[in-house]
């Protein structure tokens, strides 16, 4: 059967199992387009820029676990979701991104709206593709999903020009992929598990130390089962909150700079770090050269390039987090006497708990607590970066994966908000929460139109404090608070609750603490996109915080 | 740092030195020599790279390497008895008084004349680079005015010795 390179891109993601797409269209993607004229299946969402398309997508990933899938037209289109698609690089999001590109023969010509996006999103993506031949098409895009979903999962692009959509060519979808060179290492070494399982047998102070990895292999089971069986504390990255109960016993919360103290002092003492799909982050290490001085380390991740990148390893094993996790607890054979360790750390618990004032002022953490228990915990939790982010992780409990979406290796403002409406696409039983700052909530914007004409009901709360926070904290502590162009005066413009209404959202302002929880029922109950707009203490720190470069001991607001 | 001698397997398609390049560039490492082309099979090709580098930036070079989805194997021939070859084509300046030194040079190297012109003759060298640098050192007396030098190739050696 004939068809035309639109109509075999479409039906190729069909094959795929895509059910929704999130793109905008423009000239180099019309054919796409037309072919998608009265479909009803994938749906397809209309965003208001294309950055909103990528973040949306990711966040669609990251909440469902499937490959998310935007599209954009050639140059300005493509360029726009670059953002997006580094977001979801660092993060190792599955996704496919799929841009229109000017007619094969004018490539390199300078045409109207072309730019070289195999080029620009060389370093950004797992893999990228131009199609030059419409019988091509089909197998590249068995490949891209392939490639984006397996491994260390990321975003793949496929660089499509506008006459490969209008060439025709018999249509095959190939049931199968075979990349020769491409063979991600699933199962782990068996001799490096038996070594894990011997140094955890024999260790006295032993932390596990989880990220992300952990939940994309779905192995948050796993992972319990290992630390409640055999008394391990665990502490998560930004990206491995969900991964294992906050509310469990021996969660220590999460670590590094703006991690809980006994989080922190729990791997400067331990014998025994077994780091899960984490990547040893310059943010959760501090100072490389003082990280966890006493501890021996094992690594368990699926990427050979992030074992001993930036902390040397002493026993790495390459593999699914999920298959190795498996593979431990079947080998280990008696517990490790934890007792000790345990009772420490709860005494450091009792030290330096994770605290704030508590009076009458309005205060961003509390919210957050307020926000915790109006959902009952059960909401997804999407951030956008800076203080509002971190706040999220610190005073939301979260008990399941994919229930915190936060952009955390590259940190893009403009995040959360798209991403809350790709997770509620994918979610749609699901309270979903962007939690913004009054910076990062204007950078994306224009998607109220989105959540509000498709009926994507997220609900937004503005940690509003008039400042870019986070910046501002910096500029406090360390540049002798000459707040240098971090003042936003969002107090006074725009005013969010009337934004909101224009749009046809739901606006609530609170500038009283106990006005918090009444405000948020009301959101959650309305059946529209919401805006709570919290104005909250304007010089709200996000505590306790490590120094950039120093070790994460050494804490302001930790242990004296 | 020293020079290591990478030989990468890739697919032979648009764009994959490209990619190779790139993820040197972006992490401000060099690469020394470059030496590409087709293999015994004509959909793989070899790059044979000598790149500066510690022990620690070359294993994160490998593991990249590994990473490219077109990549198909990484070889590390610093550490395995290989024999390497470089080709260099060099001008180098005469005149009636030099012409026969530079010839009683080239004759007890195994080098070959090319060409000859009136002020000029352009001398080949082929060997490893112990030998290419010697011979250049040679020479380099009577007046060297161009290098044209390939990248290192280099093979794994079936026996030792």
């Amino acid at each position: 059967m004939k068809k035309n390179g639109a109509q075999i891109a479409l039906e190729s993601l069909r094959r795929e199992g895509v059910k929704v797409i999130f793109g905008y269209p423009g000239g180099s993607v019309l054919p796409f387009f037309d072919a998608m004229y009265e479909m009803k299946e994938p749906r397809f969402i209309l965003t208001r820029h294309e950055q909103g398309a990528a973040h949306a997508a990711d966040g669609y990933a990251r909440a469902t676990g499937e490959v998310g899938v935007c599209i954009a037209t050639s140059g300005p289109g493509a360029t726009n979701l670059v953002t997006g698609i580094a977001t979801a690089y660092m993060d190792s999001v599955p996704m496919v991104a799929i841009t229109g590109q000017v007619k094969t023969f004018l490539i390199g010509n300078d045409a109207f709206q072309e730019a070289d996006v195999t080029g620009i999103t060389r370093p950004i993506t797992k893999h990228n593709f131009l199609v030059k031949d419409v019988k091509e098409l089909a197998q590249t895009i068995k490949e891209a999903f392939h490639i984006a979903r397996t491994g260390r999962p990321g975003p793949v692009v496929i660089d499509l020009p506008v006459d490969v959509q209008m060439a025709s060519c018999d249509f095959h979808y190939p049931k199968e992929v075979n990349i020769r060179s491409y063979k991600p290492t699933f199962e782990s070494h068996k001799g490096q598990i038996k070594r894990i399982a011997k140094a955890i047998e024999k260790s006295e102070k032993p932390v596990l130390y989880v990220g992300g990895g952990v939940i994309i292999s779905g192995a948050s089971r796993e992972l319990t089962e290992l630390a409640k069986k055999y008394h391990i504390p665990v502490t998560t990255t930004l990206l491995g909150m969900g991964a294992f109960p906050d509310t469990d016993e021996l969660s220590l919360g999460m670590l590094g700079m703006h991690g809980t103290v006994y989080a922190n002092h729990a791997i400067q003492e331990s014998d025994l770090i077994i780091a899960v799909g984490a990547r040893f982050d310059d943010r959760v290490t501090g100072k490389l050269d003082e990280f966890a001085p006493h501890a021996k380390i094992a690594h368990i991740d699926i990427d050979p390039s992030s074992v001993s990148k930036n902390v040397t390893v002493d026993i790495p094993c390459i593999g699914d987090a999920k298959h190795a996790l498996h593979g431990l607890i079947s080998t280990l054979k008696k517990k490790p006497n934890t007792e000790k360790w345990l009772n420490k750390i709860n005494e450091w618990k009792k030290k330096a708990p994770m605290k704030y004032k508590d009076d009458n002022k309005l205060r961003p953490q509390y919210v957050l607590e307020e926000i915790y228990k109006a959902t009952k915990g059960n909401a997804i939790i999407t951030t956008e970066v800076g203080q509002n982010q971190m706040w999220a992780a610190q005073y939301y409990k979260y008990t399941k994966p994919r229930t915190f979406l936060s952009s955390g290796g590259l940190g893009t403002m403009g995040y959360g908000f798209p991403a809350a409406i790709g997770a509620k696409v994918g979610r749609p039983d699901k309270i979903v929460f962007d939690i913004a700052g009054d910076g990062s909530i204007q950078m994306n914007i224009q998607e109220l139109a989105t959540a509000v004409l498709e009926k994507i009901h997220v609900k937004i709360a503005v940690l509003n404090n008039c400042y870019l926070g986070m910046v501002r904290q910096w500029q406090e502590l360390f540049y002798e608070k000459r707040y240098s162009h971090t003042y936003l005066n969002t107090c006074n413009c725009p005013d969010l609750v009337k934004l909101a209404e224009s749009y046809g959202a739901c606006g609530i302002r609170v500038t009283k603490k106990k006005d918090v929880r009444k405000a948020i029922e009301k959101a959650i109950k309305v059946k529209n996109t919401v805006i709570i707009d919290f104005a909250v203490e304007k010089e709200e720190n996000v505590m306790p915080m490590v120094p950039a470069g120093q070790a994460i001991n050494r804490m302001i607001g930790g242990m004296a | 740092m020293e020079k290591f001698t990478l030989s990468v397997l890739v697919e032979n398609k648009f764009g994959v030195l490209a990619r190779i390049a790139g993820l040197f560039s972006a992490r401000g490492f060099n690469i020394n020599s470059l030496a590409v082309a087709e293999t015994e099979d004509p959909s793989v090709s070899r790059i044979i790279m000598v790149v500066d580098a510690n022990e620690k930036i070359l294993e994160q070079i490998k593991k990249q390497l590994n990473k490219l989805i077109d990549v198909i194997k990484v070889i590390d021939l610093t550490e395995k008895d290989c024999i390497d070859r470089e080709l260099v084509l060099v001008r180098v300046k005469i005149d009636a008084k030099t012409r026969d030194k530079v010839m009683q040079v080239v004759d007890s190297l195994d080098a070959k004349v090319l060409d000859m012109g009136k002020g000029s003759i352009i001398i080949e060298e082929m060997g490893d680079v112990k030998k290419i640098n010697a011979t250049l050192e040679l020479l380099r007396p009577f007046g060297i005015t161009e290098i044209v030098r390939t990248g290192r190739i280099a093979i794994q050696a079936d026996n030792k010795g």
